[in-house]
């Protein structure tokens, strides 16, 4: 038998991202999770592309405002007799598409500080995470509404500002864990044969840490979906997208609540539920497979 | 150093840090500060010259940052155009509404919270305890200002029963101080139950997940061999030690108390912190949402040194730990 210098590093390597989905699929609440989620994505995609009403498109008389429900307009319309389900359709992929994109930005950001912070150590951690814990303890609303109004509302504005907001806590978790790696044999293993910290970082760290940085994503996503919706009931919202969240803005402005109009008010906000609680169900799963003693029959 | 003099100087460290953001923030703005700060008024040559002045604007960024933090040390935050008076006023008017709306839900919060956490924990595994997880999950993951509109059609125009704007009824006469009293009562159940419902969940997932980890600690499994009755041993053994992981996590709770009074205040006009900031974030009102920032910050962060000092004094460990 010919010894392979990677039989350490095979055996401490990280489950891969197949069996982990698969214990998902056998926990109830992840199962649960992960079908909404797939529905929800797969409805924002294809939802749009079929659905035969033009979001934008005004009522013609006045007799097509706030109408309940109706053969032609399955949600009804909105105070300017646009439809409301084609809004809807529209809406979620505004959601999703902050969710996520946002939800990147904070992993890089966050895993970046984390992982040298509890690499290099030393001053730089201190810095490091003296900064971190200033983002951990500001209120993020109000710094999202300042800064949303500072530098206008567009989408890609939006995005920015939730995701280099919402780091903090990936970071403090990968630290630390990125600390107890430290300490395990393969990184003076790996030293002692000439790798460089860039190396041991690239080939050892991030392998290791990535199913960490997988479980907390999955949280931020819910975080940065819940943030776009705030932003736009706020009225920070990209004037020229129409998502879940603005939907509510004008909801609320046009007085649909005091005028009985559930069926505007209604689907945005079931619609922000589903998908963050998806998302939150996967994540609480996701806890519960990497913290046996938390698991429960159900 | 002691434990004291130390934590003080790191949260005198924090309000520096988050005055001197604060101040650079707003002063990156692209264009004249002093068109953002007077954007409602048409002003005169001579009244932006004595503004600029007073304001430190003739000078540079670093000499505008020292006026800044003077101005912030004589307790100026600046004057708002759009409100017609000094920002500090406006404020101080605010705050004192923003804190009963937040005391009021934090007591209920707290309290529900720690003993759904303990009703589900105790019962880990059951029916009861997966039900009381998945109902915490549902109401968390629900936008705050939604829970606010639901509540607002359901009690306030549906069946009509309670009050869904302001802090009192608008001009009404009070026989007695009591009936006044009870009328901001009446104002303030739809709020205070908004953010209960949303944030509960918080505190009864924190509560199970400790007691669960408490309940399987060795000395849980010597009270249960001492053949205890379940409630001593649940309450007086359990909870006990579950606590503590509970309030070092309630300082995620504080910050995110803000950010739920915005929502709440203005689903409900309430006139507070909230609403002031939406009011200003609509009037583009950039000296108040600059002083309402630091602000916010400020009190969490004294908020988070409160809730430190008292966990050091509830749980000995620390200080054997020093």
């Amino acid at each position: 038998m010919t010894t392979n210098s990677n039989d350490f590093e095979l055996r401490e390597a990280p489950e891969t991202q197949l069996s982990i989905l698969g214990k998902i699929w056998q926990d109830r609440m992840g199962r649960i999770g992960l079908l909404m989620t797939v529905s929800v994505f797969t409805i924002s995609i294809i939802g749009p592309m079929i659905w035969p009403f033009d979001p934008a498109a005004v009522g013609a008389d006045a007799s097509s405002i706030l109408q309940p429900p109706n053969s032609q307009n399955w949600l009804g319309t909105d105070e300017l007799g646009r439809d409301v389900f084609s809004q809807f359709l529209q809406g979620s992929r505004v959601s999703l598409l902050v969710g996520v994109t946002a939800t990147i930005i904070a992993t890089v950001i966050g895993a970046g500080i984390g992982i040298s912070s509890g690499y290099f150590m030393g001053r730089l951690d201190t810095v490091l995470m003296a900064i971190t814990d200033f983002f951990l303890v500001v209120p993020s609303l109000p710094l999202m509404i300042a800064m949303g109004s500072i530098f206008g509302q567009n989408l890609t504005v939006i995005i920015l500002i939730i995701g280099v907001l919402s780091w903090p806590r990936n970071a403090r978790i990968i630290r630390s864990q990125t600390l107890s790696l430290r300490e395990r044999k393969f990184v003076p293993r790996a030293k002692s044969l000439g790798a460089t910290d860039l190396r041991i970082i690239r080939k050892h760290m991030i392998p290791h840490v990535l199913p960490l940085v997988v479980a907390n994503t999955i949280l931020v996503v819910a975080g940065a979906i819940l943030a776009e919706a705030t932003l736009a009931f706020i009225g920070l919202g990209d004037p020229d997208r129409i998502s879940w969240g603005s939907m509510l803005h004008f909801a609320f402005a046009s007085g649909a609540i005091g005028r009985g109009a559930w069926w505007y008010f209604m689907p945005p906000g079931l619609g922000i539920l589903a998908i963050v609680l998806a998302f939150t169900l996967l994540g609480h799963s996701f806890d519960r497979i990497n913290n046996p003693r938390l698991r429960d029959a159900a | 150093m002691g434990y004291l003099p130390r934590k003080s100087l790191q949260v005198l460290g924090s309000i520096f840090a988050v005055t001197t953001f604060n101040f650079f923030l707003f002063h990156i703005i692209p264009g004249d500060p002093l068109r953002l700060i007077a954007r409602t008024q048409k002003l005169d040559a001579e009244q932006v010259a004595a503004l600029r002045i007073e304001y430190g604007l003739d000078g540079s960024l670093f000499s505008q940052y020292l006026t800044y933090i003077g101005n912030l040390l004589h307790g100026d935050l600046g004057y708002s155009f759009a409100l017609h008076e000094q920002v500090s006023t406006a404020l101080m008017r605010a705050l004192g509404h923003t804190a009963l709306l937040l005391a009021t839900s934090t007591v209920i919060v707290v309290l529900f919270g720690i003993f759904l956490g303990v009703f589900a924990g105790s019962r880990q595994g059951s029916k009861a305890d997966s039900r009381t997880i998945i109902g915490a999950l549902v109401f968390w993951s629900m936008p705050t200002f939604w829970v606010g509109m639901l509540l607002v059609f359901t009690f306030g125009v549906w069946w009509g029963v309670l009050p869904i704007s302001g802090i009192t009824t608008p001009n009404a006469v009070y026989e007695t101080y009591f009936s006044y009293l009870m009328d901001i009562a009446r104002h303030l159940v739809l709020p205070t139950l908004t953010l209960a419902l949303v944030d509960i969940a918080f505190f009864v997932l924190i509560t199970r997940t400790s007691l669960v980890e408490v309940m399987s600690e060795d000395f849980m499994l010597t009270a249960r061999g001492k053949g205890l009755p379940r409630r001593t041993l649940v309450w007086r053994h359990g909870v006990r030690n579950a606590l503590l992981p509970v309030m070092t996590a309630s300082a995620l709770y504080i910050s995110g108390l803000v950010g739920g009074a915005i929502q709440v205040e203005v689903v409900y006009s309430w006139p507070g912190m909230g609403l002031l900031m939406y009011n200003s974030v609509l009037a583009r009102d950039y000296a108040v949402l600059e002083a309402a920032f630091l602000v916010s910050s400020v009190v969490v962060i004294l908020a988070n040194f409160a809730t430190d000092v008292l966990y050091r004094r509830l749980d000995p460990r620390v200080v054997v730990a020093q």
